[in-house]
């Protein structure tokens, strides 16, 4: 391609975008398109499982990047956030932007909603002046024939003057279309006349006066025009990165400095100032969008979306609004904890009738007793424990989640909550990065991205933590199920353990609301920002995608992640417990010491141990806990997950101590990971430290409170 | 009158928006330009925000952002 890292300024995108500049041969591919569009589905439909990062289905908050082959050509595909335009300065955008009009991709792709083809023209057309080499794919084309809307895509293309292929990616041969036409433009075997956008003719007077300069100066680095019109429209950010890009102060270049004020000068006399330049230039775009899109569609069915607004008028209501979506919450944690009871015990039996064989295996061999504490009851033990406890409710609570992400109905919760997150003077996408914290905290503290307000974000990434994320699940999930639940007779162990979940969650999103509103009244003063909020179409979920990618995406990484980390910690808490120092072990020693502090917040010292050496990821605190009282001298022959609440009640657990072990679950510092994406996106070493200490103090609080409350009133 | 105010299930045209600056150029990336045709569509549990039927797509806005755009009713 004749593209050296010098001539592009690609040696800046590559440390920008974190993107592997191309291995000679390889065509990179960036993937643009609105929110909502199906752009991930495109995305992993032509790459695979060939990805670099996991990215959660429906919201690329980082460049995913994936790699295919066609016709023996390697392609790099590049998925870039999902944005309405690339006009506006929001982090995303910018990314977007940058992406399209720096890194140089071979190809944009521009996935477009073929149910809302007109809204997503738009940015179609603005990407169409950075670049010519572009193909468009009309995305959900089965959604749309099936709300009645016609696309001619052959006039479509005729229009545009490049190539545009309709896809419904759930079917992977559909996209066979999309790799044969991006594989033509990557390689220049196709003549593209795109579209252009004709501006009021002051504007393209003005353009006439600056471009020719422009072009001297860019050359063919850059679509020149595009330069000219950002120039006139004087917008500093996207002027700088052109200035950045091109090596060369563009402004301050003294053959352009007399055309462009030239140009300036022209447009105030006839009453073009800043403001109404934009105002023209966006509505000049979305009226081209809308000409076009009347042009090439046709609505056979009026109503098309009638079943949408039904759907969201049940969902939204005023009456049944909170309510479904807390019976929603309810169902999938009942659904969990019934589901996984069975598979649990299962799989523990398995794991454990193992560990009686690999111990046979050891005596048969003479292996040293300390080889065998250290493999067998430190390591193999632990990771018995991580797999049969976390494995079945995570195999049941990722793929239902997930479920209703690809159902479309994560924004009507954020629709549903915006108003509280309003009064705690907080962004209404906080509600969405909540749910992004659900999966995992760190994801849920990049996500806040989509937060353009610096406050808000701030506020947004300090309360995240108070959602339980994938690592705590299994621990709250397993002390309802095994001890609470169990307190209310086996009819309504379920139930009960139910009724728990969602009053953590509760309890959770209450104290996000409590505490944003104390950092606003604080120390992150100020008001809320605009928000806008896209209600997208309800999509029909895709059962087989959905099995795969949560199981993939999240089961085994979180597993993954947990038998990682848990294997060293195993042996940890081994050597901790057989390394005696005067009459006790190191691991009572310890134990001893955070003791009284413990006590104060009604747990003792082993629990709070676990969740200081669970920093790593959360995921090993309970099996921390009981390796802790095995190891510790309540050796119980123990074999079945019944038995753990023996264990637990062994070691003096009672209801109290199971409430605050999810309390604290709930609200303690988050894990190292995500402590470290805190300083990677805030760049602050004080608001990591205030994201560590404000659900500390928080869950330290509570925990005292509900403790000393308890023993008040004698309830324990 | 301003969006804000629109009825559930009634339609307006946008004449004219009442803020400047990048909510402005926002809002008009959603295609809130003069003559657009916008439907409330959707009110939240609380009464706000309300969601509007813009070009094809649903948005929800807070009071505070809808109040801005200036709409006469059809």
């Amino acid at each position: 391609m004749g593209l050296t890292k010098n001539s592009t300024g690609t040696s800046l995108i590559s440390s920008k975008f974190n993107v592997a500049v191309r291995e000679d041969d390889d065509h990179i591919i960036a993937l643009a398109g609105n929110p909502n569009v199906g752009k991930s589905t495109v995305f992993n439909s032509l790459t695979g499982l060939n990805q670099h990062t996991g990215n959660w289905p429906g919201k690329t908050v980082t460049n995913a990047r994936g790699k295919y082959n066609y016709q023996g050509e390697q392609f790099v595909l590049v998925d870039l956030p999902g944005t309405y335009s690339i006009m506006s300065t929001s982090e995303e955008e910018e990314i977007a932007r940058d992406f399209v009009c720096f890194a140089k991709p071979d190809v944009t792709v521009v996935v477009a909603d073929a149910t809302c083809l007109e809204r997503n023209l738009n940015l179609t057309l603005q990407i169409l002046e950075i670049t010519k080499d572009v193909v468009v794919c009309v995305n959900l084309i089965d959604e749309a024939k099936r709300k009645g809307i016609v696309i001619d895509i052959e006039a479509l293309s005729q229009k545009l003057g490049v190539p545009v292929v309709a896809t419904n990616a759930r079917k992977k041969s559909s996209l066979g279309n999309l790799a044969q036409e991006v594989h033509m433009v990557a390689n220049h075997l196709k003549e593209l006349t795109p579209y252009q956008v004709q501006y009021d003719q002051e504007i393209e007077t003005a353009i006439a006066m600056i471009e020719p300069t422009v072009n001297s100066l860019a050359g063919s680095k850059i679509n020149s025009r595009w330069v000219a019109l950002k120039l006139l429209d004087g917008e500093d950010k996207i002027i700088s990165s052109i200035n950045d890009f091109l090596e060369n102060e563009l402004l301050n270049n003294d053959i352009l400095i007399d055309p462009l004020n030239q140009a300036k000068q022209f447009l105030a006399e006839h009453e073009i100032n800043a403001d109404n330049f934009r105002d023209r230039v966006v509505t000049r775009i979305v009226k081209e969008a809308e000409k076009l899109s009347a042009e090439v569609v046709t609505f056979t069915n009026k109503e098309y979306n009638k079943t949408d607004r039904k759907i969201d008028s049940i969902l939204t209501s005023k009456v049944f609004g909170i309510p479904i979506m807390i019976g929603l919450l309810g169902a999938v944690f009942w659904l969990t904890i019934t589901g996984a009871n069975y598979p649990s015990a299962m799989l523990a039996n398995l794991l454990f009738s193992v560990e009686d064989h690999l111990t046979a295996l050891f005596m048969q061999v003479n292996a040293p007793v300390w080889l065998h504490g250290m493999l067998i009851l430190g390591v193999y033990r632990t990771l018995a424990w991580v797999v049969s406890v976390m494995l079945p409710p995570m195999a049941i609570f990722f793929p239902l989640f997930t479920f209703l992400e690809d159902l479309g109905y994560l924004p009507r919760v954020a629709f549903n909550l915006d108003n509280f997150f309003k009064r705690a003077c907080a962004h209404g996408k906080q509600a969405l990065t909540m749910c992004m914290g659900f999966g995992c905290n760190a994801a849920g503290v990049i996500g806040c991205r989509i937060i353009d307000s610096p406050r808000e974000r701030l506020i947004a990434i300090i309360t995240n933590n108070f959602v339980p994320c994938n690592g705590r699940f299994p621990t709250l999930i397993a002390v309802s199920t095994i001890f609470i639940g169990g307190l209310w007779g086996s009819r309504y162990n379920s139930l009960a353990a139910t009724l728990a979940m969602v009053a953590v969650i509760l309890l959770g999103i209450l104290m996000t609301l409590l505490v944003s509103k104390l950092l606003s009244k604080t120390i992150l003063k100020g008001l809320p920002s605009s928000f806008t909020l896209e209600l997208p179409p309800y999509r029909k979920p895709q059962f087989g995608r959905i099995l795969i990618r949560s199981l993939l995406d999240r089961t085994l990484f979180v597993l993954g992640r947990a038998v990682a980390i848990a294997a060293p910690a195993g042996i940890i808490i081994w050597v901790m417990a057989n390394i005696d120092i005067g009459s006790a072990s190191l691991l009572t020693h310890s134990a001893l010491f955070l003791e009284p502090f413990a006590r104060l917040i009604g747990l003792d010292g082993y629990i709070l141990m676990a969740f200081i050496l669970g920093l790593p990821a959360n995921e090993i605190v309970v099996p921390i806990i009981i390796m802790s009282y095995m190891a510790s001298g309540s050796m119980l022959e123990f074999d079945t997950l019944r038995e753990l609440k023996d264990l637990l009640i062994a070691n003096g657990w009672t209801v109290l101590t199971a409430v605050n072990v999810m309390l604290f679950s709930l609200m303690h510092f988050p894990c190292g990971t995500t402590l470290w994406t805190i300083r990677k996106e805030t760049q602050s070493a004080k608001w990591t430290f205030m994201s560590f200490l404000i659900p500390t103090a928080a869950g330290i609080i509570v925990c005292f409170i509900v403790t000393q409350l308890a023993h008040l009133f004698g309830l324990v | 009158m301003q969006l804000s105010l629109l009825p559930l299930g009634s339609k307006a045209k946008v004449s004219k928006l009442n803020v400047y600056g990048n909510i402005r150029r926002r809002m008009l990336d959603l295609g809130l330009i003069p003559d657009t045709t916008v439907e409330t569509v959707q009110i939240s549990p609380a009464g706000d925000p309300k969601a509007y039927y813009i070009r094809g797509a649903v948005i929800a806005l807070r009071k505070e952002e809808a109040s801005k755009v200036q709409v006469q009713i059809l």
